[in-house]
């Protein structure tokens, strides 16, 4: 009797593991397929930016043919955009005003991290909250405002009123991403620290950076996207060629010249683009750890 | 003391070295805090000085008539409100900012599931492959799509000729310039929903899936009753953080369309531009842009709600 259960028992049991073992396997398979379609969906401004930027302008003015391939491709794009004056000038604007955004920020932001979070003081909790609330408020809201002041200040039309302007973007959520790594250090770390006579400087240069690198990463790839990519500031506050830095450089200036110079625009796109995937083709992992700290705790 | 007369002498060694490290404690105390006030005057200052005045600034700014000399009160809100223009624009960004998030919400919470399916490394590709629309500088993604809804020569419209349908003007008429706009946000933010879902959904514990299955659970009942309400809160901040950022998003109609077809796509931020940059009005660009602060701070109030809320949870 027992045994005759037993085996009834089994038999369904069996077939079950091998129905949801058939199910995963379609679901992972229904998983790549629609994967599938959304990376080529996604992926089309990208590979048509490519496409685009390997055309000669006799192609794109010729309005002949499959748009989607270059069917001559070229690079004379690249080599004429890599020895233009004024495309050096912008390329090379964004790269100093990003490095010393990224500088800049990372310095305020670890700084006020370390204090906000380990020397508890009077008010600081009351100022990371409002360091939460300011990375809400949107470069949009202030820009009017701004453009009063940075032009009292003389700084219309010059490239440093980026440097001046960028860390209120990025300093806020640095500092937010630094406090949430920093707290996670345990304190009898620096405790045992302070008691072997470590000073504050010492303290945070010896433990906290290193211990928080991960953060680190993930901060000064927040800011240097910001430096690199925002668009309104210097659409709004630079309105000469010479100060211009990517983004509004491509947009304003490379557009009005001829109707069919978009082989151009697109390799010019794609320059752009690539220091920034570049570095997340590297430290993704760090990045995407960072902003989703708050995600996986609770 | 309350040993009594027997440690008179050792109490009375130990109090006369007490003040004085009772003092240097005191003193290192107030120390402490001064560095501490030191190391975050940076932060207080740039916030101070390039964040809250220049809100204030741009509340006087606002109530100020046209060449900046004289007081109007309110005339500039009151004008904004009776313009047809406004009132559109008031629209575009509710109908832009609420269409736009729900999509990307919707696209990234599919995402995030099919993303879970595929373990270990493959995973990290496909993640990479689905990130390129957020990597890439907005700006210069959204001049790509311009190329792409070009209406001569476009990539869209030739496909369109070749499989035998009629060319769209896809950025030429009102509504089919609302749903270019709000297709480009989409791709672009998507993305970012879809990391932020994923991580929420690895947090899941698997024995609760575990559980649901021995009890017969089918795939729906347990999306509805262990995913979502696991996933309530991060998915709440995610929409109310990208309902911000999306409202006052710039980028993709300046280069898209720069408001037209007739000021029929304009947001806040665009029309705030067009008005206070390019036409000179200073007070009233400010008007414009402050339009968007009580739609702001009321989303801003429930995200900082929930984040607080979600510290506390984590910290006990």
């Amino acid at each position: 009797m027992t045994s005759a259960a037993t085996t009834a028992d089994a038999i369904p049991r069996k077939g079950k593991v091998g129905s949801l073992a058939r199910q995963n396997r379609w679901a992972l398979r229904g998983s790549y397929a629609a994967l599938s379609v959304f990376v080529v969906v996604f992926l089309v401004p990208p590979f048509y930016m490519i496409m685009t930027s390997l055309k000669s302008s006799a192609e794109i003015s010729a309005q002949k043919g499959n748009p989607w391939i270059a069917h001559d491709p070229t690079l004379e794009n690249f080599v004429y955009l890599a020895t233009n004056a004024q495309f050096q000038r912008y390329f090379f604007n964004s790269v100093w005003v990003t490095a010393l955004v990224v500088i800049l920020s990372m310095t305020i932001a670890i700084l006020a991290a370390f204090s906000l979070s380990r020397m508890g003081f009077k008010g600081s909790q009351v100022i990371s909250t409002g360091v939460f609330l300011t990375y809400l408020v949107p470069p949009s809201l202030l820009f009017i405002p701004l453009f009063q002041i940075v032009g009292n200040l003389g700084l219309i039309n010059n490239t440093w009123v980026l440097v001046l302007l960028f860390p209120t973007l990025a300093v806020p959520f640095c500092t937010w991403i630094m406090i949430g790594y920093f707290s996670s250090i345990p304190r009898e770390l620096d405790e045992a620290a302070l008691i072997d006579g470590a000073s504050y400087p010492q303290i945070l240069l010896k433990i906290f950076i290193p211990v928080a690198l991960p953060g680190i990463v993930a901060a000064t790839i927040f800011a240097f996207t910001v430096g690199w990519g925002a668009f309104l500031y210097p659409l709004a506050y630079l309105y000469s060629a010479d100060q211009a830095v990517l983004t509004v450089g491509i947009v304003r200036e490379l557009i009005r010249g001829d109707v069919f110079a978009w082989g151009t625009i697109m390799a010019a796109c794609v320059m752009a683009a690539a220091p920034p995937i570049i570095i997340y083709t590297f430290l993704m992992d760090y990045y995407v750890a960072g902003l989703t700290a708050g995600a996986t705790k609770g | 003391m309350a040993d009594g007369g027997t440690m008179v002498i050792g109490s009375s060694t130990a109090t006369s070295p007490a003040p004085r490290r009772v003092g240097s404690l005191r003193k290192l105390g107030r120390r402490r805090t001064t560095t501490a006030l030191l190391l975050c005057a940076p932060l207080i200052l740039l916030i101070l000085s390039l964040k809250i005045y220049p809100t204030f600034y741009a509340v006087f700014l606002s109530l100020l008539d046209r060449k900046m000399n004289e007081f109007v009160g309110l005339d500039n809100y009151i004008f904004l409100l009776s313009r047809p223009s406004f009132q559109l624009v008031i629209f575009q960004s509710c109908l832009f900012a609420i269409t736009a998030v729900m999509l990307k919400a919707l696209i990234g919470f599919v995402l995030a599931h099919l993303m879970h399916n595929i373990r270990g490394k493959n995973q990290r590709i496909w993640r990479g492959l689905l990130l390129v629309p957020w990597v890439i500088p907005l700006s210069l993604s959204t001049l790509t799509w311009w190329w792409l809804f070009d209406p001569s020569y476009s990539a869209f419209n030739w496909t369109l000729n070749w499989l035998g349908f009629e060319s769209i003007p896809f950025l030429g008429t009102t509504w089919n310039a609302r749903i270019a706009v709000i297709a480009v946000n989409t791709w672009f933010g998507a993305p970012f929903f879809m990391i932020m879902y994923l991580a929420a959904l690895k947090s899941v514990p698997e024995q609760l899936y575990e559980a649901a299955a021995i009890d017969g659970a089918t795939a729906w009942q347990k999306l509805i009753f262990i995913t979502l309400p696991m996933m309530r809160n991060i998915i709440l901040i995610t929409v109310l953080y990208s309902l911000i950022v999306t409202f006052a998003d710039f980028d993709i109609v300046r280069i898209l369309t720069n408001g037209g077809p007739q000021d029929s796509t304009h947001l806040f931020a665009t029309y705030a531009f067009t008005v206070g940059i390019q036409s000179g009005n200073i007070p009233r660009g400010a008007s414009v842009s402050l339009f968007m602060f009580p739609i702001l701070a009321t989303l801003a109030f429930f995200v900082l709600r929930d984040v607080l809320k979600r510290n506390k949870e984590i910290s006990t």
